[in-house]
This record gives C-alpha cells, sequence and structure tokens, in this order.
C-alpha cells in the first residue's frame, strides 16, 4: 500500500513547479542583503568611503582582511592597498557590521569560483566599486569632525564655527 | 568628587554604589558633548582611554540636542599631531609639559567651555619630551606623526619589550611592529629607570631600523656570493690566519704572524661583543671605542665598583634633597636624566610642605609651595643648557676648572681634613669648616680665575655651592664622560666621596653619564685600545679585522682608521647599517638591529637589561653573534661554535665571567613558559593573519619560532600578565589604552609586580657605616659623619687652571639630543632637527677674532682645518669654544682638543 502512496506522490510531483533553476542561464534571486562577494563602496560625492579604520580587519573571525592607512595631503584618510583573502572569507557579515563609514559591504553576488587559489585574493582595484551600494546617503566626513580638503573645521553636521582661542570676552 | 577629598576614620568608599556608577555615566556623557564623530579616523581609537571608558559606563547615544564646539588646530612639527576637537580639557598635557617638562611654549588659551591648549602658533614643540604627550593625552588631541605615516592600531602591532638604543640611560620602551616595519616606540614604566616617560630621541629613532641606510643583503667585493659560501669563506680565510700563527707558535714562538682582530661597539649587545671576544681571543679584542672615551668609562666604571657611591636610581634622585651636576649637560647626553631631575625640582619634598600640611597628591599645592622655595639643583658645566633655568646658580668654566671647582667643593665640605692644600689637624666645628673652604678657595682651587674676574666672587660662589652641599642631607651628583674630561670625572667622586649617602650607602650617589646604549657593558667585558689595534696593523700583525656594528670613522681620525683597514688584509665588517667603514671591507655581513634581535645592555649605571627581538628581519639577516658562531664553525674554531642559542651564549659567558653572570639572569630565560605557554608579542585580536602575505602566497607562512626569548610570533600563548621583564603590552580587559599600565603595578605608583626588571651588575662594596641612626634622623647642618674614604689624602690633585690663550681655543665637546648620536640620525624626524655643523664662540672671543654669527670661521684642531658658520654661546667661558659632536659628515676630533683659528678674511 505504501508503495503505491509513494508512487502517487511522485507522479503529483510531475504537475508541480520545478524548483531546478537551469543556472547560469537563468538567474536565482538573492535579496539585496545577502552575503555574498564583499565591495568597498563610495560615498554620495563618489569619494572613497573607507577611511581605514581597520575595523573590519579586526572583526574578521578569520583575518582575511588586511590593510593599510594613509591620508592624502588634505588628512582625509584612506586605505593605501586593501587585500580581502576570499579563500578565507567566510562570508560571516561582520566586517559589514563594524564598519562605521557603510564602506564595505557584502553583496548578492556568489560567483566567486576559480581554479587557482591566489585568484581569491583581491585586492582595493577588484573591491572598490563606483556607487554607494546598499546605503546611498551617508558621508561619514560630513559627520566627522575631521576637516579634509572641501571642509574645515565647524563645517559638519551640527558643529559650531571655530572658536578663536585668543578671545577673552566672557 | 571623592578624588579629592581627604580620607577620615569611619569613611565609607564605594565605586560600585549605584549612585556612583550613575555619577560616572553622567560625567563621560558630559565630555562626549562635543567630541567629533572621529573615531575611525583618530589615531588614538582602540587604545583611547576616553573610548574606554565611554565603553565602560555605557553610554551609547547622543542626547545633547545643540552644536559642538570646534577649534583650529596647530602645526607642532615633526613629532606630534593636534586635533584639538577631540580635546576634553583635562589639562593633563599642560601639567606634564609645563610643570614636569618644563617647556615655555605651549599653553592653556580662552575661557570657560572654549579652554585650548596648544601653541601661541604654529610651530615644533621645544620641549625634548614633547613625544609624552602622545600617552600622557587621554584622547586622540596628540598624537604620534611618524606613527600616523604608516598609521597602525594597537592590536595589530606586533610588540615586544625593547631598550632604548640611542643613549646610555637604559629606557624601557615597547617597540611594535606591522609588515615587517618598525612602526612606533611606546614607553614602558620602569621605576628604577625611566618612570613613565621617555624623551624625544627614544620615541622617534625607531625609523633607522626600516631606513635606507640598512645593511640587508652581505656585501662582497666582486661577485655575488650567497651567505653561506661568504661564510664558508670568510671562515677559511679566519682558519688560516689561525692556522698560520699556531704552526708558527708551535715551531718559532717568538716570531709573531699575521692574525685576526676584532674590534667591539658600544652599540652592540653584550652577548655580541662577548662572542667576538671569544672568537679573536682576550689579547686581540679591542672595544672600538675612542681611545679618549675608553679612557674615561673604564674610569667610570671602576668609579662606580669602587663606591662608596652607588649609582643612583630613578628613587635615589626623587628622594634627594639637592641635586649637583658637574660638566653634564643633561638635556642633551641623557636626556631622561634632565627630566629625571625636572621631575624631582617639581615633586621633591620639601620642610615648607610639611609644615604647611600639603599632602603629596595635592599637586597644585605642591608647585604652589615649589615656586616659592629656592631650588636645589646645583649646576656647574661648560656652557647653559637648558636645566639653567630651574637651577639655583649656575656656573659655566672650562672642564679643568670644574674639576678644581669640585675638588675645591670637596675640601671645603671636608669635616676630617680641614683643607686639601695644607694638612692641618682635623677639626669639626662649623666655622673651622667654613674658613677651610674659604682658604682652599683662595688657594685657587676656586675656579674663578677665568669665568669672571675677581677672585672674590669665585669665593662667595663657591661658598654658596658648598653652604648647600653642607645643608644637603641626601645630595645626588651627576657627572660623566662627556666634557672629555679624567680629572672631572675623578673630581665628581671625590666630591660624592665627601658628601653623605642614603643609609646604607656611606657616600653620596654618584650618577655617571656614559654615551651609548651599552659602553658600560663593553668596558665592563674589558678589552684593549683601538690605538692598539691600529698599531697591531701597522706592523703586519692583523690577517682579518673583525669589526662589529661599528663605525671606526666615528672612534678614529680618518688617516688612522684608512691605514688600518688597508692594513689588515681582510676587513670584515657586520652591522646593520651602511658606515664609511664598509666602504674599505673584503666583506660586510647584515646584522640584525637592535629590534630583530634578543640582547643585554648595560646602562650607564650598570643596570643589565635585556632588549627583546620584536621582529623577524628577511634572511640572512641575524644577530651578530650568530654570523660570528657561524665564523667560528667556518673556522673550525672551538670557541662559540655550538651557540644555537642567546642562552648557549649566555651560559659560555657566565662561566667565563662570573662577575657579569647576573647578565644572563636578567630575564626569563627562553625555555620559561607561563602555564606551558610563551608570552604572544602579538595581540589577540592580531588582525589580516590569512591576508597579510597573500599577495605573495596564499599558504599562509608557519609563526618563525624564537629560539632566544620565552616569547613567540603569534598570537597564541598565554594572555594574562607576565613576568615583568617580558611585558609585551600594557593591555588588560577593557582596559585598551595606556592607562591599563596601573593593572601591571603592584600600586599606582609603584614597582611593576615582581619588581622592576633589570639587574645591576656594579654595586659598591657594602661598607658598614658608623653613623649612629640618631645622626641620620637629626636635622643637624653639620651632617657628614666620618666616612672611610673621604680621606682627603686619597683625592686626586687638581688639574692646572685653564688660561685662555690669545690664539688658541680650547675646543669642548657640545652634544645634541638630535644629531650627536649616530643611530637615531638615520631617522629622518630626528635627523630634521638637528643642527648643522658649526663652531661655537664666546662673545668676547667671537668679538677679539672678529668672528659673526653664521658667518663661516676657519680653524685648525688635530690637523684638520675646517670651515665652520660661527655661533655665538654666550654662557662658554672665554677662551673656550665649542664643537657640536658626531654630527654626521663632520670628522673624527677628539675634543677636547686645542683649536687655532686660521687668520685671514675673517676681520672685518
Amino acid at each position: 500500500m505504501s508503495y503505491l502512496r509513494g508512487l502517487w506522490i511522485v507522479f503529483l510531483h510531475l504537475f508541480r513547479r520545478s524548483d531546478t533553476v537551469q543556472y547560469p542561464k537563468e538567474m536565482t534571486y538573492l535579496p539585496p542583503r545577502f552575503r555574498g562577494r564583499i565591495i568597498l563602496s563610495r560615498d554620495p560625492d563618489g569619494g572613497e568611503r573607507c577611511v581605514a579604520c581597520y575595523l573590519c580587519a579586526v572583526a574578521c573571525p578569520v583575518d582575511c582582511i588586511a590593510l593599510q592607512a594613509t591620508e592624502d595631503e588634505s588628512g582625509r584618510r584612506y586605505p593605501a592597498w586593501f587585500r580581502i583573502n576570499f579563500s578565507r572569507c567566510i562570508y560571516c557579515g561582520f566586517c559589514e557590521e563594524a564598519c562605521p563609514t557603510y564602506a564595505i559591504q557584502l553583496t548578492p553576488d556568489t560567483e566567486m569560483s576559480e581554479y587557482a587559489r591566489a585568484s581569491m585574493v583581491y585586492e582595493k582595484e577588484d573591491l572598490q566599486i563606483a556607487g554607494t551600494g546598499k546605503y546611498h546617503d551617508y558621508n561619514f566626513y560630513r559627520v566627522a569632525g575631521l576637516s579634509i580638503g572641501g571642509k574645515g573645521k565647524g563645517e559638519a553636521e551640527n558643529e559650531a564655527p571655530p572658536v578663536d582661542s585668543k578671545r577673552l570676552l566672557p | 568628587m571623592a578624588c579629592l577629598t581627604r580620607p577620615r576614620e569611619g569613611n565609607r568608599v564605594a565605586i560600585s554604589d549605584e549612585e556612583a556608577v550613575r555619577f560616572r555615566a553622567t560625567v563621560i556623557e558630559l565630555l562626549m558633548i562635543s567630541h567629533p564623530h572621529d573615531c575611525p579616523v583618530c589615531d588614538e581609537g582602540g587604545e583611547c582611554h576616553l573610548q574606554d571608558m565611554t565603553v565602560m559606563t555605557g553610554h551609547v547615544y547622543r542626547r545633547y540636542p545643540y552644536r559642538k564646539r570646534t577649534f583650529e588646530n596647530h602645526d607642532l612639527g615633526p613629532f606630534v599631531t593636534h586635533e584639538m576637537n577631540r580635546c576634553i580639557q583635562c589639562y593633563r598635557c599642560l601639567r606634564f609639559y609645563v610643570d614636569y617638562a618644563g617647556g615655555h611654549d605651549f599653553d592653556a588659551f580662552g575661557l570657560r567651555n572654549e579652554v585650548y591648549f596648544g601653541r601661541l602658533r604654529d610651530g615644533a614643540l621645544d620641549s625634548e619630551f614633547s613625544g609624552n604627550l602622545v600617552e600622557v593625552c587621554p584622547v586622540g588631541v596628540f598624537d604620534d606623526k611618524t606613527l600616523a605615516a604608516h598609521y597602525t592600531r594597537k592590536w595589530d602591532l606586533q610588540t615586544a619589550p625593547a631598550v632604548c638604543a640611542f643613549c646610555g640611560r637604559g629606557c624601557n620602551t615597547i617597540a611594535g611592529e606591522r609588515y615587517g616595519e618598525l612602526r612606533r616606540v611606546l614607553n614602558r614604566f620602569n621605576g628604577e629607570v625611566n618612570g613613565y616617560f621617555l624623551c624625544d630621541r627614544g620615541r622617534y629613532a625607531y625609523e633607522s631600523v626600516n631606513g635606507a641606510e640598512r645593511v640587508r643583503k652581505p656585501i662582497v667585493g666582486l661577485s655575488g656570493l650567497s651567505a653561506s659560501e661568504l661564510v664558508r669563506g670568510l671562515g677559511a680565510r679566519l682558519e688560516s690566519a689561525l692556522g698560520e700563527r699556531r704552526v708558527a707558535v708551535g715551531a718559532r714562538p717568538r716570531v709573531a704572524r699575521p692574525r685576526p682582530v676584532g674590534i667591539g661597539s658600544p652599540r652592540a649587545s653584550l652577548e655580541a661583543n662577548f662572542a667576538l671576544k671569544r672568537l679573536v681571543g682576550a689579547e686581540r679584542f679591542f672595544l672600538g671605542l675612542a681611545d679618549g672615551e675608553q679612557t674615561l668609562v673604564e674610569r667610570a666604571a671602576e668609579l662606580l665598583r669602587e663606591g662608596p657611591s652607588p649609582a643612583p636610581t630613578l628613587h635615589d634622585i626623587e628622594a634627594a634633597d639637592l641635586v649637583l651636576v658637574l660638566g653634564e649637560d643633561l638635556t642633551n647626553t641623557a636626556p631622561m636624566l634632565d627630566f629625571s631631575v625636572r621631575r624631582w625640582a617639581r615633586l621633591r619634598p620639601t620642610v615648607a610642605e610639611e609644615r604647611l600640611g600639603i599632602a603629596r597628591w595635592n599637586d597644585a599645592g605642591v608647585g604652589a609651595v615649589k615656586k616659592e622655595e629656592p631650588s636645589a639643583l646645583w649646576l656647574a658645566t661648560t656652557h647653559a643648557g637648558k636645566l639653567d633655568e630651574i637651577a639655583a646658580e649656575t656656573f659655566h668654566a672650562a672642564p679643568d676648572d670644574l674639576a678644581r671647582f669640585a675638588l675645591a667643593l670637596a675640601a671645603a665640605l671636608d669635616s676630617k681634613g680641614g683643607s686639601r692644600t695644607a694638612g692641618e689637624p682635623p677639626q669639626k666645628s662649623r666655622s673651622a669648616k667654613a674658613r677651610s673652604a674659604k682658604r682652599s678657595a683662595a688657594d685657587g682651587p676656586s675656579a674663578s680665575l677665568t669665568a669672571d674676574g675677581p677672585a672674590s666672587d669665585g669665593d662667595a660662589r663657591l661658598e654658596r655651592f658648598a653652604a648647600a652641599l653642607r645643608a644637603a642631607r641626601r645630595p645626588v651628583v651627576i657627572s660623566g664622560v662627556s666634557c672629555g674630561s679624567l680629572a672631572l670625572l675623578e673630581a665628581a667622586a671625590a666630591l660624592a666621596r665627601a658628601l653623605p649617602g642614603p643609609p646604607p650607602a656611606a657616600a653620596a650617589p654618584l650618577a655617571l653619564v656614559v654615551p651609548e646604549v651599552n659602553s658600560m657593558g663593553l668596558v665592563l667585558l674589558g678589552g684593549g685600545r683601538l690605538s692598539e689595534a691600529f698599531r697591531l696593523a701597522a706592523e703586519g700583525d692583523v690577517e682579518v679585522a673583525l669589526v662589529i656594528e661599528n663605525d671606526l670613522y666615528r672612534r678614529a681620525p680618518a688617516a688612522q682608521v684608512e691605514a688600518f683597514l688597508k692594513a689588515s688584509r681582510t676587513a670584515i665588517v657586520i652591522d646593520h647599517v651602511k658606515t664609511a667603514t664598509m666602504a674599505a671591507a673584503a666583506a660586510v655581513l647584515p646584522a640584525a638591529s637592535w629590534a630583530e634581535a634578543t640582547g643585554t645592555f648595560v646602562s650607564h649605571e650598570g643596570r643589565a637589561q635585556r632588549s627583546f627581538q620584536v621582529m623577524v628581519p628577511p634572511r640572512p639577516v641575524q644577530p651578530t653573534w650568530r654570523w660570528l658562531s657561524a665564523l667560528a664553525s667556518a673556522a673550525r674554531l672551538p670557541a662559540g661554535q655550538n651557540w644555537l642559542r642567546l642562552d648557549d651564549v649566555l651560559a659560555e659567558l657566565a662561566r667565563e665571567r662570573p662577575d657579569l653572570a647576573p647578565a644572563a639572569l636578567v630575564a626569563p630565560n627562553a625555555d620559561a613558559r607561563v602555564a606551558d605557554m610563551k608570552i604572544p608579542r602579538q595581540a589577540s585580536r592580531y588582525s589580516g593573519r590569512t591576508a597579510m602575505h597573500a599577495d605573495v602566497s596564499v599558504f599562509e607562512p608557519t609563526p618563525p619560532d624564537d629560539h632566544d626569548a620565552p616569547l613567540s610570533f603569534s598570537m597564541e600563548g598565554y594572555r594574562d600578565e607576565p613576568p615583568a621583564p617580558l611585558v609585551t603590552r600594557f593591555h588588560a580587559p577593557r582596559w585598551n589604552s595606556v592607562q591599563a599600565l596601573n593593572k601591571f603595578q603592584q600600586e599606582v605608583g609603584g614597582p611593576l609586580r615582581g619588581g622592576d626588571p633589570g639587574v645591576r651588575l656594579i654595586e659598591p662594596p657594602a661598607v658598614p657605616t658608623s653613623i649612629p641612626a640618631a645622626a641620620q634622623s637629626s636635622t643637624a647642618v653639620t651632617p657628614s659623619p666620618p666616612r672611610p674614604a673621604a680621606a682627603p689624602s686619597s683625592r686626586p690633585a687638581p688639574p692646572p687652571a685653564f688660561r685662555p690663550a690669545l690664539d688658541r681655543l680650547l675646543a669642548v665637546p657640545l652634544h645634541h639630543i638630535y644629531g650627536s648620536e649616530e643611530l637615531s640620525m638615520l631617522s629622518p624626524p630626528v635627523a630634521g632637527r638637528a643642527p648643522a655643523a658649526y663652531v661655537a664662540l664666546n662673545a668676547l672671543d667671537a668679538e677679539r677674532l672678529g668672528a659673526r654669527e653664521g658667518r663661516p670661521l676657519k680653524v685648525t684642531l688635530d690637523e684638520l682645518h675646517l670651515s665652520l658658520p660661527v655661533r655665538i654661546v654666550a654662557s662658554l667661558p672665554e677662551g673656550v669654544a665649542g664643537l657640536p659632536v658626531g654630527l654626521p659628515g663632520q670628522p673624527f676630533v677628539a675634543l677636547p682638543a686645542e683649536l687655532e683659528i686660521e687668520h685671514e678674511d675673517g676681520h672685518a
């Protein structure tokens, strides 16, 4: 009896929609917050968002992020180089959570197969994208009190103009 | 607030009470009101006291709706950054920089919530201790500018306990490495040496390790041999040199045949020098110091060994009631001693404080009292230094006159023998002493003759100095070798002997400053003079010359060095920086720098301290002693062949030299483990392990083994507090900033748990004192009891008084904190602050010679013709000129020396 039931169920599946997708001809839907390949985004003004604070590197449980901070002549910090060893990455998303500037983001892209492990090592130019990624409006330097090129002291959000330290008025 | 409330009987103090916790949270929230939103780009982030406290008190969301206050910044020079927005107005910078370090170019400006800390305008901070602002500041207002150039977070640095390699003081440091580059140096607390602070040379000279001047590959005359081939070749050469001798000694014992000589170095570790001494034999080992300097440092070591004056620790200086400096420009020769003296001047216990009932914690009160009190610092130097401004009185004279002055003081103090010149029966009354002082001054030992005309001035000065010394119960004498005067060294020791010391010591502590990190250790190891090596070479008795970590052109006249290198057929130089000596070498082997090798260094007070390897150098760079051991093996010599680890060298050292045996015990040996684990050099959060080398290979390398130390080059190991000599960083759970130091001390301000590291190799023999306890505690003005070694007969004869000549000047050495030290000048930020070569003249002499400030003056000295711009130094005594020491590119001159002025066009 159970055999017949099993056959009946298999028969019914002939009329169900197939779950199998003809990848790669057909792509499956991955939501925007899917944790796939990591990118470095830019702020709305087109500047690099990454300020090389090392928080992604320290948050990484497999230590697969390494970078070196540097700054331009106006004092703006950015990574001189930024490397992610995707052959070690576990796509946990901790780096994105740790990032104070929304620079590092995980994307719904999983197509990263390579024949050689060395090809899984991504440098900054492989990671940097042209857009803002998931977060469109945030620009760290508009909020932070550090002056950079094009933004002086007291010009960030919620800041008073610089104090004249030689003024003695009460 | 409780921190300024005096405890009373029956008080109960709770720091974890709900109200107290809430109170702290409120304070932090208040401090955060104007704090800029820039932790990610702040260099303090990850080691910030405010950040730690904010996290600990749980302040997360900003509730204050109004605008943040902002400030403009200053450019504070090459050492320190300035970002005033981050300031929380704690005043620590001001209290350190102005109150303790004695800086004048820094202040608080403005009012109420707009107080601004900085200079009046842009400009490099003037103080030699400005780098401490980086550690003192609890937020990111002041940060390390050299670190910012290759910024790395604290958790990413591979750190190890090191000993500062840039003067003879032996301050303890923590050096940090990342990506194969040394990135910064922080202070490592040692209550007996440097306390909480470092000088700027010590903090910023580290870049010499990364510099372009490093030797990283063997250099051979023509062919590109590999390191091992080279060692084999050189070993064979060495063997043949020794072999010939063996035959020669066997056959014709009288005929000397060419043999090797070894030239050590005061900047190489004790182990490296010992390895060389073992390799070439004791009678063929030469210290590699300038001859004059060797005489002086050897005598300094003897004086410390003979006693009865012990070398003072930092505690001895802090407890002193008078400090007398003889002939040392401390700011430039031993900067941290200068700082210790400044700190002492600010904190020394005084009678007024006791009388007014001002407690020690009351810093403002203590400071106010000190302003009213006369200074207890007395200086007698060749020229004015930065310490002069806090001295009770200063006296500038030629080195010989300083020696005479010190001896006259000793004679004036002597309670037993009366005057030095006439052998009167011992008198003990005060008046007799005063009389004898006066007479001895009139007799001539007072050095007033040259400095300022009438002898009576000199008498009065001598009497003022003597009166102060007589009243002192715990004086400390500081002198050293930087004046180049043996007479002064002897006189300083004689004076210290005539002064009372702290209870177990029979005489006042005597600090003798030596120039380099291991000068004292080298002299304790013992060896011949450079001139003897030169003589051997000239006689054709040198086949192979082994020079380790030494630039001979800084030690002897260029002609002699050239002749020596030419005469010794094969010169092998083992060094980590490129030097002029290498030009004539047959082979150069790349040595590990202080940050790449573990080694023991002996400071000026005879304190042996272990400096641990911070980073692994790329092959074939290795510690000097390993090169020497490899050479020994290649030459099939028994000495040093089986040395695999540093402990083998130290064991051999202890066997051969029982007096230096404690040097092996200054830190746990390589087999030591805590809970079966090594101490990790990397923090538990060290990042990027699997990515930093991935551009070269995705297969992560195994962490290298450290055979020389119980430290590991990894994150793995014992996480809790290690033994004091092995502290790789100050960090405790939730305490990421340097404030975590308090978790490592027995109590706040006390020694590290387990004792401050370092062992003194020289302690004067314990002389049982006959001082009754009552005499110690009495406040009598004449405290000096009879002391065994204070017999006037043992006192050295004073040198003849210096008389200025018309046609020539006496050139004395002028030291520069930035400039006089060889390695630190390879660090760009330090080199940038160094002066260009000059000749310093007294204003009178300058006028007489028609020389003008900035104009070149042609001088001859020691057969060298130099043309140097003139700098007028008003404080130089008449007839004395000053020459800066050790500036790169300046030829070696043994100072003090006679300097002749070449007249031709200088006259106006």
